[in-house]
């Protein structure tokens, strides 16, 4: 891979430090092995958890035979619905508000009913993982199966629409007349895509453990976020049932404690906790690979299988008079949720007549669950596809395309972007990319036995902003901690939150220590929705300024302080230092003189969707991903060449980790476009390709050359820092101009994702040896 | 996984025995397939055998001027010794095109043959599957069968072999020292090694109870040129879905003789033995090529998600020989 060129150097502070490659500060912990995972927590005493998943999709328990399981070596306790503590009720499958979403009661264990493959049906506690699953084996289930439906495409005709999409978007949205629009145009496409269903695969198994000490539960876990609206009250409600025997636990203080990259999951806390009270001793509970399927309690989770149409018109000059994009997705019959997958197709490009339309389709699968930037990976795959076809249509140069389309301000909404530069990304990329080889005739170019294409799509991604409060501390000595309780989830928080904190209070990165991942620290959204950074990151900035102005009233009145009776209302934090005016002291030793106990200060920042400049303004960031590919022409194998990724997301707060985001979002593209799919069988309902030597993810070999441009910016509209979600920027287009490179290179539309060879082969000719 | 007892064989002849001895026993070597499928409960044996540090990790020459390979030999050792690099090309090409770098280093030689099907089915104990659980059906039939055979099934059994290391094996023409409980030996064409599913598909090889593989014997290498073609769903560390181990001899523009086996396709490595046939003595022509490949799959059987593999068999199989054909 190449060095990134970073051509953007952002408003740089005095200090310099916000915007440089620093490494990761926890890059050698986690490099050396020593950085803990949830299930690698060890308390005194504790006993593991292993969950027996439901062997048929749709039933009920008719008879369950635990006795076995009871009488083996090590085994604490076997759990099932016959004797699981009182839970509230699942309550109906409505489409949840936002916060509902977050907060509804998810109880496990709770009945004979099945309402997907391997929901959990026992929960066996042991002395170790080992005798909890060798006993789970002995458990003896007798089902009483019912027919479910698992067949996306042969339910359609039952679709719905739901009352809004995931994160409270509209169903859907119309604007104009697109029917008629589109039968005028002159030149149209109307394609049909299909996605698959893919699950997160993370390294770390995931794994909650539940500690009592005296009054207090502890619940360490792997969560991408501690404080969904209510979530902690919500998740302590299920260990408090459960636990009935013991004082009510809303008098206890919850913690959780997030160690590893993935949303907190109240079903496994749900089982872990009361095993623990039961108990009296710590409990992990660990789900292993192969249950990763369909679980909705193993959060690994899936994104739903998808059919998409993308239909659009333009002139003969290519100016589009109507575009529709329509979603049928899968969704599960007991919990619905519906991924935004059509409504980028809101920002992107200009038209008159336009149609955005969500529909689920119920079938007896576990509910779904967020997945690398949710709407627009699968969504874009389809839309940018659909591009690529129109612009062949049209004889045109897909940038040409899109550059004829670029609206002057937010389609659908009407009002001005922050920021917006996808034209001088797809241009900056054409230059660097070497745009102008590409043949604009399929299949047509050819390196020995290999068949090259190019291809390219654009990016985007909603700015959003979570509501945060951090907290930060300074000692007599200049140390400064900052605690929050954001989680790392492997993105590099706590290096861009040290730099924050590092350049607003003129310190150097060694003073500053940042503390995250406990839900004793103020409340972030956590990482998700790639609003991480700007979210806590401005709640640290704002956090910092409100302790630099604590620092300066006390220099200015205090007796001790060398600043004294200065009467400037600014002061500047640089070096070490701290300047009002003419005069100056170091920091370290004006705290000491003025505040032997140091000070703190909070900082907060207004979730994006209340506030008037999001209302004011269409914030995203964007992009244009670049692909070479070359397909054997003989088996059909799709090998990457190289990629390029231009972005323009606002200010980028470390050059580095940015850059290792956007590669990883590029590389999940290439996953996306050739391998990753979950198979669900359509006569029994389960996944069935349950392990990494199936379920294909992109490995070294599969990564090409990867280059990453960020173009200067910075979106004074979106926040203090003037920085932008971009950490799933990267997936956003990437696969489809994988797929478009695809096309390119050999002249076959394969409209159905994961591209493999199988696909490509009909119609791949016989060249002559 | 249910529990288990122990033993580290002391000599081969005590771990044939040992095994022997116990009808729910098992040999482990690097345990890199047998231990997953007791952590699934696929295997459920009773007491494992330890034969990983007996002393057949020697790759020894013949006096035939061949290779003798123990059967403790690990599968990275065996691709990066000198003389199966020089004179059994395909050999390595095949070893260091299968798994990963990590389980390489662990999995022996002989429980790379002895690895089992990865269809699946048989690894979820949920589902029917003859070969897990005799008389039960066989859910990939009419499931998802993709990765599944074309040559050689029966409705009882789809699945494949899946070793890399096996197929280009089978193109050698090695063949399987085995030591039985009472001392005595055998040697077994490693295409008499694996059996076809048949209505047993849970029989998979012949070796008895308590046989164990003391050794793989690679003949002198043939003349020709060897080329190992494995094609996968990813660059790397996937299984194959078509692989094609081919060594041709030239004479001028003739082929003089060819040796294919064919990967992926099977419940074992498949010799081609109609197509070598047909190649020997044919021009080294495209059309030579295309009919031996022809000839390969002629009897070839599709189940809808695998029917791709009939054709991309074929044409692998087409370039395959090309390559050996261009400079040998
Ligand atoms: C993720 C993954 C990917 C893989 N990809 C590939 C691939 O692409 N291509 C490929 O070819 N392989 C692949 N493999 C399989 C790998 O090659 C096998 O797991 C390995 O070769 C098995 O060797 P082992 O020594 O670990 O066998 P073990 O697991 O120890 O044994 C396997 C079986 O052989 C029996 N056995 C072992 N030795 C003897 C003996 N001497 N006599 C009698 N019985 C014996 C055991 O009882 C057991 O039943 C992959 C494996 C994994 C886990
Ligand atoms: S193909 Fe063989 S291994 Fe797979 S399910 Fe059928 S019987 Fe079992």
């Amino acid at each position: 891979m190449t060095e990134t060129k970073t051509s953007n150097r952002p408003r740089e502070t005095r200090s310099g430090i916000i915007g440089r490659p620093f490494d990761r500060i926890d890059g050698p912990l986690k490099v050396r092995g020593d950085a803990t995972y949830a299930y690698e927590t060890t308390l005194e005493g504790i006993a593991f958890g292993y969950i027996l998943g439901a062997a048929v999709a749709k039933g009920r328990i008719a008879e369950i035979d635990t006795a076995e399981a009871e009488r083996a070596p090590a085994v604490l306790l076997v759990m099932t619905h016959r004797n699981a503590p009182a839970q509230p009720d699942f309550g109906p499958a409505v489409t949840p508000t936002v916060p509902e979403v977050f907060t509804r009661a998810r109880p496990a264990l709770n009945s004979e009913r099945v309402r997907y493959y391997d929901e959990p049906v026992a929960l066996v506690v042991a002395e170790t993982f080992e005798a909890a699953r060798a006993a789970a084996g002995l458990i003896k289930v007798r089902y009483d199966e019912e027919p479910g439906l698992y067949d996306l495409p042969a339910h359609v005709a039952d679709a719905y629409a739901p009352k809004r999409t995931n994160a409270g978007f509209e169903t859907d949205s119309v604007i104009g007349d697109f029917e008629s629009a589109f039968a005028a145009a002159p030149v149209k496409v109307d394609a049909t895509y299909r996605t698959p269903f893919e699950h997160h695969n993370p390294m770390e198994p995931h794994a909650t453990l539940a500690a009592w000490s005296g009054n207090e539960l502890t619940i360490h876990t792997s969560a991408q976020t501690l404080a969904n609206p209510g979530g902690r009250r919500q998740h302590a409600s299920h260990p408090a049932r459960a636990c009935a025997h013991r004082e009510s636990v809303h008098r206890r203080r919850l913690r959780l404690q997030a160690d590893c990259p993935c949303r907190y999951n109240p079903g496994r806390a749900c089982c872990a906790g009361p095993a623990a009270s039961r108990q009296d001793r710590a409990d992990a509970t660990t789900d292993v690979r192969q249950c990763r399927s369909s679980r909705r309690d193993d959060p690994t989770g899936a994104s739903q299988t998808a059919i998409f149409s993308s239909a659009s018109g333009t002139d003969t000059d290519g100016r589009l008079s109507g575009i529709a994009h329509d979603v049928w997705s899968a969704t599960s019959s007991f919990e619905e949720y519906c991924e935004q997958t059509a409504v980028f197709a809101r920002s992107l490009y200009a038209a008159p007549n336009r149609v955005t339309r969500h529909r689920l389709v119920p079938l007896d699968i576990n509910r779904g669950e967020w997945m690398r930037s949710p709407g627009e990976a699968p969504g874009m795959l389809a839309f940018e596809c659909a591009m690529d076809e129109l612009a062949e249509r049209l004889g045109l140069d897909p940038i040409e395309l899109r550059i004829r389309n670029e609206p002057a301000q937010d389609p659908e909404r009407g009002v001005p972007f922050s920021t917006r530069n996808l034209v001088a990304c797809m241009e900056e990329g054409a230059r660097r990319f070497g745009w102008e080889r590409r043949n604009p005739t399929p299949g047509s170019t050819r390196e020995g036995r290999k068949l090259i294409g190019y291809g390219m799509a654009a990016a985007i991604r909603p700015n959003y902003i979570g509501a945060a409060t951090a907290r930060v501390a300074i000692d007599r000595d200049g140390r400064v901690t900052a605690r929050l309780d954001m989680t790392d989830i492997g993105t590099g928080t706590y290096t861009i939150l040290t730099q924050i904190a590092a350049d607003s209070l003129g310190l150097p990165i060694s003073s500053i220590k940042v503390e995250l991942g406990d839900s004793r620290f103020p409340r972030t959204a956590g990482s998700g929705g790639s609003w991480g950074a700007a979210s806590a990151g401005s709640a640290l900035h704002n956090a910092c300024n409100a302790l630099k102005e604590r620092i300066l009233k006390a220099a200015q009145s205090s007796e001790a302080s060398p600043l004294r009776s200065t009467n400037a209302t600014e002061a500047s934090f640089a070096n070490s230092e701290v300047r009002v005016g003419q005069r100056s002291a170091g920091l370290a030793d004006l705290i000491r003189r003025i505040a032997p106990d140091g000070f703190e200060a909070e900082g907060s920042v207004a979730a994006g969707a209340a506030t008037p400049s999001y209302k004011a303004y269409s914030q995203h960031s964007y992009g244009a991903h670049f692909a070479e590919v070359a397909v054997d022409c003989d088996t059909g194998e799709i090998r990457m060449r190289r990629m390029l990724a231009v972005m323009g997301a606002g200010r980028i707060l470390n050059a580095k980790t940015a850059r290792s985001q956007i590669i990883g979002g590029m590389t999940w593209g290439i996953g996306a476009a050739l391998m990753e799919q979950t198979v669900l069988d359509r006569r029994y309902g389960h996944f069935v390709n349950h392990d990494l030597a199936e379920y294909h993810v992109p490995t070294n070999g599969d990564v090409p050359e990867m280059e990453v441009v960020f173009l200067e910016e910075h979106d004074d509209k979106a926040n203090p820092l003037g920085a932008k979600g971009l950490g799933e920027l990267g997936v956003c287009g990437a696969g489809a101009a994988v797929a478009n490179a695809i096309y390119n290179a050999t002249g076959v539309r394969v409209r159905e994702f994961p591209i493999t060879l199988d696909k490509l082969l009909p119609a791949l000719p016989v060249i002559a040896i | 996984m249910q529990s288990f007892t122990y033993e580290r064989a002391a000599s081969a002849e005590q771990a044939a025995a040992a095994v022997a001895a116990r009808p729910d026993a098992k040999f482990i070597s690097g345990g890199t397939n047998l231990l997953d499928l007791m952590k699934l409960e696929i295997e459920r044996p009773a007491h494992l055998v330890d034969i990983s540090r007996l002393p057949l990790d020697r790759i020894e020459e013949t006096a035939a001027g061949g290779l003798r390979v123990g059967a403790q030999v690990r599968n990275s050792d065996l691709a990066a010794d000198p003389r199966v690099r020089s004179r059994y090309p395909m050999l390595t090409q095949a070893l260091l095109a299968g798994a990963s770098g990590q389980i390489r280093n662990k999995a022996s030689t002989s429980g790379n043959l002895l690895q089992r099907t990865r269809c699946p089915y048989f690894y979820d104990r949920n589902m029917p599957c003859n070969k897990r659980q005799q008389g039960s059906g066989c859910a990939a039939l009419q499931g998802f069968n993709r990765m599944h055979a074309v040559l050689g099934a029966s409705e009882a059994c789809i699945a494949v072999h899946p070793s890399d290391m096996a197929v280009a094996m089978a193109g050698l023409d090695a063949r399987i020292e085995t030591i039985s409980p009472g001392g005595e030996t055998r040697t077994i064409p490693i295409g008499d090694l694996h059996r076809l599913p048949e209505a047993t598909p849970h029989v998979e090889t012949a070796l008895g109870h308590g046989e164990m593989i003391a050794a793989v014997t690679l003949p002198p290498p043939p003349p020709g040129r060897q080329v190992y073609r494995k094609v996968r769903d990813r660059a790397s560390y996937a299984f194959a879905l078509v692989s094609v181990a081919a060594i041709v001899e030239k004479s001028g523009d003739r082929i003089r003789s060819a040796r294919i086996a064919i990967g992926g396709v099977a419940a074992k490595p498949w010799r081609a033995t109609e197509a070598e046939r047909t190649l020997a003595g044919a021009a080294a022509s495209d059309g030579a090529f295309t009919d031996a490949a022809e000839a390969a799959l002629a009897g070839a059987v599709g189940h809808d998600g695998n029917d791709f593999k009939i054709p991309l068999a074929k044409r692998t199989m087409r370039h395959t020989l090309a390559a050996a054909a261009e400079s040998a």
